[in-house]
């Protein structure tokens, strides 16, 4: 490496302006990679603080001054080019041109971690001599600066034979260069001989060689990390900060949402009451406001909770909480026999079981992969979440329970999660103890520095949750409408429609009854249980179609509706069954594509509605 | 008894990661573990030659976070041991 100092990038002339036409951002995990792909792109991506969330690779167009086009693939985050891992091999495919339906890119961007620079050297000698125009972006230029850290880019370019810059992704400083050389405006130097070892210790003397010869000055350590670690991970302050996190989320997703739902319930009202005002009597009329609207109205109402769950998710994992909370929890992990890693998926799913189900790929070990699909969807989804509050708020009086901070509903809802995560352990437990034991594989996990997050990515993350529930509401949940409207309306009766008991759809609910009139659920409920097969915020849209069709629906909405036909008991046993039961054709999809086959999907349907059905059972009894 | 074995340990230098007390740093020896892993580690800046400082652990002692290469990695107790240390 050192040969080439006689003639640096410097006498280099830039070449020719060079077009890219497909450009991967690659760098190790917690770069800030993602960020920098979000403030290129504007395409909504998740970006976590957290090793081991991109696992797919992501795409996007890259908009440009002056009219240039560009594609950028946002690769996972990788230490080393060897494939070992999933991540690894993606990467490593990507750039030497293996990937199928991608070409070899014309560009990269390789991104490092300012604060930590000779750690990730041997990266950049690998990904460098691929001989592929490579910019290298030292991301968080500015908290390596102000803990005292300093770099001399034009030394370092000259050690590399690549363009450096410095930049920072949260605050916006570089990414003009960055977008200069995506249109072509950066020379690329004559490229220099680049160790690429596997022997590990010499290549970290070479990174320290030329970390050295760059000027590098490592920051001071992150002074606050410490601090807020000293708390975090204290055996007291740990977890009781850790129980008051969650508790306060909770509660904020009750309270915090309702005026916003408020807001979101009148408007789809005055919305409904306007169709039902303008459009003259009759099928038409009947369609968009008994069945269409009041199904996708009734689901449009939670999306605040959905918004504001969201919010929270997307906060700790960008402030690197979230690290923290998985080494709190990583002993119970291993008491079930899972490793650390399956933590990461599980966390996901609390979000959506389909990214969860993806994100397995980061876990080695087959066997372990499965078990941590197949329990995945026990996490409380957000799916779950307009369920869960609609009966609660039904059948659970708001009263004070844990001191004035945690009220009984909150307490209802946390209860819930807490049913959905042991039957997640215990399952677990069972299944590696069984069909799927294998030896326990190590935890590693890099322990990020406290970030404030970034609140565009924030603000791109619920923009891009606000959208694909959207999506759903003007798909799924339009789709089921339209179609319960059509069986409530046949067949007719005189010209009109037939009594909903009377209709095909009320046909379908009375031969389920036999089955569900054990938990205590009607034919009502058969009817919504049936049609939250597809997803299981369909049965809220369901029951809103069921009452709209009936005919003295001047009764105070859902809520009303929902205690003339529930006990108590059948509310709490109903509740149950949404924790257990594997309702959403999305995740019986993704788990048949990623285990290959009908075989795991077919098992865990059935263990989870038979897990569902004698909970319920169990818990009507108990509550009637 | 607990106390006799651990000032025994102590003697002759700490023998591998376990052995460390919060705030306490070592050497790195050598990685006695199956050859992936033990790469994957050295990628993390477990690297013979390099200092080691112990820094959090979890409520409960273990896994802990190790403070190696200007980064912090969090290992179980399970695999702190295999990493060996420098006698000093």
């Amino acid at each position: 490496m050192g040969d080439c100092h006689g003639c640096g990038s410097s006498c280099v002339p830039p070449k020719q302006a060079a077009m890219h036409k497909l450009v991967a951002i690659i760098g190790p995990p917690n770069s800030g990679k993602s960020t920098l792909f979000n403030r290129l792109t504007g395409l909504r991506q998740k970006v976590a603080n957290f090793p081991g969330v991109t696992v797919e690779h992501h795409t996007g167009k890259a908009d440009l001054p002056g009219g240039h086009d560009v594609e950028l693939v946002d690769l996972p985050g990788v230490y080393s080019l060897h494939a070992r891992s999933e991540d690894e091999r993606v990467s490593h495919d990507v750039l030497h041109g293996k990937m199928p339906g991608l070409k070899r890119p014309d560009g990269v961007i390789l991104i490092l971690d300012a604060t930590n620079l000779s750690r990730h050297l041997p990266l950049a000698a690998s990904v460098l001599s691929l001989r592929i125009p490579t910019l290298v972006v030292l991301n968080m230029a500015d908290d390596m600066r102000q803990r005292g850290g300093a770099v001399d880019t034009g030394a370092l370019a000259d050690e590399l034979g690549a363009p450096v810059v410095l930049a920072s992704a949260t605050t916006g400083e570089g990414v003009d260069e960055v977008a200069r050389f995506l249109s072509g405006g950066i020379g690329v130097p004559k490229p220099v001989e680049l160790p690429v070892l596997q022997d590990v210790p010499a290549c970290r003397q070479w990174a320290r060689e030329v970390s050295r010869e760059a000027g590098y000055t490592h920051p001071a350590p992150p002074v606050w990390t410490r601090r807020l670690d000293a708390v975090f991970l204290h055996a007291v302050w740990g977890p009781l900060s850790f129980v008051l996190v969650v508790g306060a989320v909770f509660q904020t997703i009750f309270t915090g949402a309702r005026p916003l739902m408020g807001g979101v319930e009148w408007a789809v009202g005055a919305a409904g009451g306007l169709m039902r005002a303008v459009l003259p009597e009759g099928v038409l009329r009947s369609l968009l406001v008994d069945g269409v609207w009041s199904g996708v109205g009734a689901v449009l109402v939670f999306m605040p909770q959905i918004l504001l769950l969201f919010l929270f998710i997307t906060v700790l994992e960008d402030s690197g909480y979230l690290a923290r909370a998985a080494l709190i929890a990583d002993r119970t992990m291993a008491r079930v026999g899972l490793q650390g890693k399956s933590f990461i998926p599980l966390l996901s799913a609390y979000a959506c079981a389909v990214p969860a189900i993806m994100a397995t790929r980061t876990i080695e070990n087959k066997r372990d992969r499965i078990a941590t699909i197949l329990i995945a969807p026990f996490m409380t989804c957000s799916a779950r979440l307009p369920v869960y509050t609609l009966i609660i708020a039904a059948f659970i009086p708001d009263r004070q329970f844990i001191g004035p901070f945690v009220h009984t509903r909150a307490a209802a809802l946390m209860g819930l999660y807490v049913l959905g995560f042991a039957a997640a352990v215990l399952t677990a437990r069972v299944l590696k103890s069984s069909i799927l034991k294998s030896e326990r594989t190590p935890f590693v996990l890099e322990m990020p520095p406290y970030r404030v997050p970034s609140w565009r990515t924030v603000g791109l993350r619920l923009y891009d949750r606000a959208m694909a529930f959207l999506k759903r509401a003007g798909t799924v949940i339009l789709g089921v409408s339209v179609v319960l409207w059509a069986l409530a309306s046949i067949p007719l009766v005189d010209g009109k429609a037939p009594p909903i008991e009377q209709s095909l759809a009320g046909t379908l609910g009375r031969a389920i009854e036999p089955l569900i009139k054990p938990l205590g659920f009607n034919w009502k409920i058969g009817i919504g249980l049936v049609t939250s097969l597809a997803a299981r915020e369909v049965i809220v849209g369901t029951l809103g179609t069921i009452y709209g069709m009936e005919p003295d629906k001047d009764s105070a909405g859902l809520q009303a509706a929902l205690q003339k036909d529930l006990t108590f008991g059948g509310a709490v046993a109903l509740l149950v069954f949404f924790a257990f039961a594997m309702q959403c054709m999305s995740t019986l999809a993704v788990v048949r594509r990623e285990t290959g086959g009908w075989k795991w999907p077919a098992v865990q349907f059935a263990y989870m509605g038979a897990l569902a059905w004698l909970c319920a059972l169990a818990a009507y009894k108990v509550f009637s | 008894m607990q106390l006799s074995f651990k000032n025994g340990a102590r003697a002759n230098g700490p023998a591998s990661l376990a052995d460390l007390g919060e705030n306490e740093e070592g050497t790195l020896e050598r990685i006695d573990l199956p050859a992936d892993f033990a790469h994957r580690l050295m990628e993390l800046g477990f690297v013979p030659g390099h200092a080691i400082t112990v820094a959090h652990s979890a409520p409960g002692g273990d896994p802990r976070v190790f403070r190696v290469d200007g980064s912090e990695i969090a290992l179980r107790r399970e695999t702190a041991r295999h990493i060996l240390l420098r006698k000093q």
